[in-house]
């Protein structure tokens, strides 16, 4: 189903794209597809250009150059809340919530863009039934939350919008190896039974390849590898890099990769 | 008896710093700029009043002029940040308030020039009448003044809480990128806020005038509510209001029974003492945010 060669159902389609951060040309000319319905990881080190890929989809960066297609229609040069309107929701890095707002608050906000009273209840039971510790909380300001549980609010404030695709940047970030199952493993049922199509960043790349259909690999703001999940996870490069499997059990390769672990 | 009627008295002119305060605070907490103007919006508000309601001037009802007035000053609000300073956004703050500043002067200018340089009052229904219970006697301008910021708090109290955009301004003002993220339009949001500090301004500008005269120059009390905004902790509304009633409150008790020239260093003196003891001011919402 997911050859990422064809054109039938893409959802988002990004070309030749370069971001910079004044004279720093963070986002080197990336291309790449997400298809509806699927989960399309970007895996890379810290300072790869993940998060600046990410903002520059959602608006709030503009690219110097190169185009980002939803649904093959440009919008690389429309303000944030026209983006969010057009179906594309950023789950930040490091969460974002609204600290000094109560939990329902920061869910009420994630529909702003949105008019309609009666399907926006209808949404926020729909998010309070995959995070029901929210539901618990709901009066407390989102502040005094757990990092796992504001990662929680983060995800359902997103939903709020009503999306069709999500962008995730490294919802793992800070979070416990099972906290960091429990939030994947309602990544992977939001993306089946909501319909939400889903662009994940990590550095985690075993919980995202595990999760993710496709993957792209990105090294100082370029693409240097894209595949299905599975043979990225198969191949040689991946396995050394980013998973920590040494081909020859070489310590210093197992070394750099809790130095990388430390740096999450 | 006596002492009551200071009491009043001070708690009035508390509520004029208390609102010039809450329009320094809206602004910062929402766009993180200083707007050292804001003295002069009240001052200006006063005076678009005046020139609407007296009989030199335009000599429309009261009633009518005074909504006309608040909506007049949160059109130049709102103008002010559209036309002006969201084309500096990015640039440093310090060039935003030195921006302000001379706002300030251009305001008293035209003040003076449309108006008059002379201390003009507002020509109100009830001007000089007085609420007499036992030997109490209180002017009703400075029990209107009392009323009417309490109405005011109450109503922003409920447009924080309540509505689409009160909620909107508070997310923007604790997280702007979260904001954007989440589809408000912030800039959007920054010129309504503007809009808001006009209006707040005009009623604090129209509860000064009803109370005695005003100048262009009165606008310089923007001073001492920019200290009452700190003495309440820069960040919180309700502890703007408090810091305008604590100052309101302590000039004419100093000036009663301190020693001469007091009340007028009195504001300050408060100002320094919180500043060392509570560097946060009395609201500080900064403990609060590392929860
Ligand atoms: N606000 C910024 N100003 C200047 N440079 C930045 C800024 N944010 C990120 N960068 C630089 O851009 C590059 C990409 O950063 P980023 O997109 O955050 O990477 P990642 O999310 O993959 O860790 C890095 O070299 C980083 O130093
Ligand atoms: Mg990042």
């Amino acid at each position: 189903m997911s050859t990422q060669n064809t054109n039938a159902d893409v959802l988002l389609q990004i070309d030749n794209l370069e971001s910079y951060y004044g004279p720093i040309m963070a986002i080197r000319g990336v291309s790449l597809k997400v298809h509806e319905g699927q989960i399309v990881t970007v895996l890379g080190a810290n300072g790869a250009g993940k998060t600046t890929l990410l903002k520059t989809i959602s608006g709030v960066m503009d690219p110097e150059k190169g185009t980002v297609k939803m649904q093959g229609e440009e919008i690389q040069s429309l303000e944030p809340d026209a983006i969010v309107r057009r179906g594309i929701v950023h789950v930040p890095e490091g969460r974002e919530i609204f600290p000094l707002m109560t939990v329902a608050e920061n869910i009420a906000m994630g529909a702003y863009t949105r008019k309609d009273r009666s399907t926006i209840s209808v949404d926020e039971d729909m998010v309070y039934s995959y995070f029901p510790i929210l539901k618990d909380r709901r009066t407390q300001r989102a502040g005094t939350l757990s990092g796992g549980q504001q990662q929680m609010l983060a995800i359902g404030r997103g939903l709020m919008s009503n999306p069709k695709l999500m962008l995730l940047d490294e919802p793992s970030l800070g979070l416990s190896p099972l906290l960091t199952q429990e939030i994947f493993e309602i990544i992977v049922r939001l993306n089946k039974e909501q319909k939400v199509t889903m662009m994940l960043v990590e550095q985690n790349a075993k919980v995202a390849l595990d999760a993710a259909d496709y993957g792209y690999v990105m090294e100082l703001g370029r693409i240097v590898m894209n595949d299905q999940a599975d043979v990225l996870a198969a191949s040689k490069d991946i396995q050394e890099f980013y998973l920590g499997v040494s081909q020859d059990e070489n310590q210093r390769g197992q070394r750099r990769w809790k130095q990388r672990k430390t740096w999450r | 008896m006596d002492f009551l009627q200071l009491i009043i008295s001070g708690l009035a002119n508390g509520c004029v710093y208390g609102l010039i305060a809450l329009g320094f605070v809206l602004i910062y907490k929402a766009t993180e700029a200083v707007n050292f103007a804001q003295g002069d919006f009240m001052m200006l508000g006063a005076f678009v009043c005046i020139g609407f309601t007296n009989h030199e001037y335009m000599g429309l009802d009261f009633w009518v002029a005074v909504p006309l007035s608040i909506l007049v000053m949160g059109v130049f609000g709102y103008l002010f940040n559209w036309g002006i300073l969201r084309h500096m956004f990015g640039q440093s703050q310090t060039s935003i308030v030195i921006l302000t500043i001379a706002m300030g002067f251009i305001i008293r200018f035209f003040a003076g020039f449309f108006w008059s340089h002379e201390p003009t009052s507002l020509e109100t229904p009830f001007a000089g009448q007085d609420i007499r219970s036992g030997g109490l006697v209180l002017g009703i301008d400075e029990v209107m003044i009392v009323v009417v910021t309490a109405i005011l708090t109450l109503l922003f109290y409920l447009f924080f809480s309540r509505s689409r955009i009160g909620l909107a301004m508070q997310a923007a003002s604790q997280n702007q990128l979260a904001a954007y993220y989440m589809g408000i339009p912030v800039k959007r949001i920054h010129s309504l806020v503007w809009g808001l500090s006009g209006m707040v301004a005009a009623v604090a500008g129209i509860l000064f005038a009803s109370k005695g005269a005003i100048d262009p120059s009165t606008g310089l009390l923007g001073i001492k509510a920019f200290a009452a905004a700190a003495i309440g902790g820069f960040g919180s509304l309700p502890g703007a209001l408090l810091g305008g009633l604590i100052i309101g409150l302590v000039e004419p008790l100093a000036s009663r029974y301190g020693p001469p020239g007091v009340s007028q260093i009195a504001p300050y003196a408060i100002l320094l003492l919180i500043l060392i003891f509570r560097p946060g001011g009395i609201f500080s919402q900064t403990q609060r945010k590392k929860v």
